[in-house]
């Protein structure tokens, strides 16, 4: 936290002679890490990537801040997707937990993280979703969390399940998590999807094999914990979420 | 060269269960003097409207501060009642989406140069597998806007796309905001948006 000592704050956009921004910036990923918005084995893609080279835009004040959005959000429940009915929901018990780290390897602290997923039948509750699974009265497939000062997040779920989808013949997705992170800044902003270990459609599926390089395919898939998984109870996956970490401060200013 | 991160993946079509909440579009509460409301479209690369897209906008205050630790300048003190900077809409079936908000100042640039008032904007959807982001600016800041070095870097042929259109102010003795603003989204081909690399 910047301590704000001063009492004369300079004007927004003042430009007045001595004015210097002190901005942190944020790593851009290795070629690789990401897949590329146009990827012809996920059909939706065709349509809706932008074919114009992107505009490289050096990060400001805008980008290098971002919603700190706090627990106010958050109910206690919302990290047990098995609590949130009466009923215990049909299927496997799992924990899913780990760290959210930045790509310098340090914590992000009191970030939101929201997830959904389908049901242990591959099922989503959403109006547009046709998969003939049924749906389970006590299982909604939501969640989020904040992460603590350590960066660490816990939720208790139950194993999603594989679904049909219309992307070629005989497509299936594999059993995944969406999981939605913000980081400190708008940069670190992160849409993803946590697969399992061992899923025999991983190889097949075109959104897990869009992104190009293995290593970084590898960081999508938790690690199986038998240390944490509790016995007689539930199987825990641990699963860390690295975001775009801060280049060493550059000081940056106008000449005096 | 940075390490490498968790890769991003599509939000894919079902991601209305968890992402939109009941006040996302509300960057301010409804009702709030100064408010101006931000609508739009996001289209496909055939001009088809995509009803399954999510909007996020991120923003400064009307004096151009950002409630956050590394605004050097910190927030505004006292800050703007109900102000998050931070605002989400899906689409809804015809494409559109909605954004109540307060106007941004314009901010200082590292460089010395002063930033136009705009909104950061990222578009999620099914088809996407990463977010795109581009940026919303002002009609009426034509002075500012020709001196902002992010629509500088942009080909001049190109910058329209960047600017919202103002909406006409309801007549005389109508209901209405007149803070009405359009800025549609073009994924791709005709008239396509200019996205930045962040
Ligand atoms: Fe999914």
């Amino acid at each position: 936290m910047t301590a704000d000592v001063s009492t004369e704050r300079p004007a927004a956009g003042s430009t007045a002679a001595g004015d210097t921004l002190i901005l942190p910036s944020y790593g851009r990923a290795p070629a690789g890490n990401h897949p590329p918005l146009d990827f012809t084995g996920y059909r939706s893609t065709a349509l809706r990537h932008p074919k114009q080279p992107l505009v490289l835009l050096p990060q400001r004040l805008t980008e290098v801040t971002g919603p700190l959005l706090g627990d106010e959000l958050i109910t206690p429940t919302d990290a047990d997707l098995t609590t949130q009915h009466a009923g215990e929901p049909q299927g496997q018990r799992i924990i899913v937990t780990g760290r959210v780290l930045d790509s310098g390897g340090r914590p992000v602290p009191d970030t939101l993280i929201e997830i959904w997923q389908t049901n242990a039948a591959g099922r989503y509750r959403h109006a547009r979703e046709h998969h003939p699974a049924p749906l389970d009265p006590n299982f909604d497939g939501v969640g989020r969390c904040i992460t603590d000062s350590a960066g660490r997040y816990r939720f208790v779920t139950i194993r999603p399940g594989a679904y049909p989808w219309g992307n070629h013949y005989n497509a299936w997705r594999p059993a995944h998590i969406h999981f939605s992170l913000f980081g400190r800044a708008f940069t670190q902003r992160l849409v993803t999807q946590m697969y399992f270990p061992g899923d025999p459609l991983l190889p097949l599926d075109p959104i897990y094999n869009s992104v190009p390089d293995e290593k970084a395919r590898q960081r999508l898939i938790p690690e199986f914990s038998i240390e944490l998984t509790q016995p007689e109870w539930a199987l825990a996956y641990t699963w860390d979420i690295v975001l775009r970490g801060r280049n060493a401060t550059v000081f940056e200013g106008r000449p005096a | 060269m940075s390490g490498f991160v968790t890769p991003s993946q599509t939000v894919g079509p079902f991601f209305a269960m968890r992402l939109p909440w009941r006040d996302g579009p509300y960057v301010v509460p409804e009702g709030t003097p100064g408010a101006i409301t931000i609508i739009g479209r996001v289209f496909d690369g055939a001009g088809n409207v995509i009803p399954d897209a999510l909007i996020e906008t991120w923003q400064a205050a009307p004096d151009g501060t950002f409630a956050h630790p590394d605004d050097p300048r910190g927030a505004s003190p006292g800050g703007y009642h109900g102000f998050r900077g931070f605002g989400r809409c899906e689409t809804a079936p015809d494409g559109s989406y909605r954004i109540v908000t307060l106007k941004p100042g314009p901010l200082p640039a590292p460089d010395g140069g002063t930033e136009a008032p705009h909104l950061d904007v990222s578009v999620f959807a099914r088809g996407l597998l990463d977010r795109v982001v581009t940026r919303m600016y002002f009609p009426d800041e034509a002075e500012a806007n020709g001196s902002d070095p992010v629509l500088s870097s942009v080909p001049a042929d190109r910058r329209g796309t960047l600017i919202a259109e103002p909406l006409p102010a309801p007549a005389e003795g109508v209901e209405g905001s007149p803070g009405q603003l359009r800025f549609d989204v073009h994924l791709q081909g005709e008239g396509e948006t200019v996205f930045f690399d962040v």
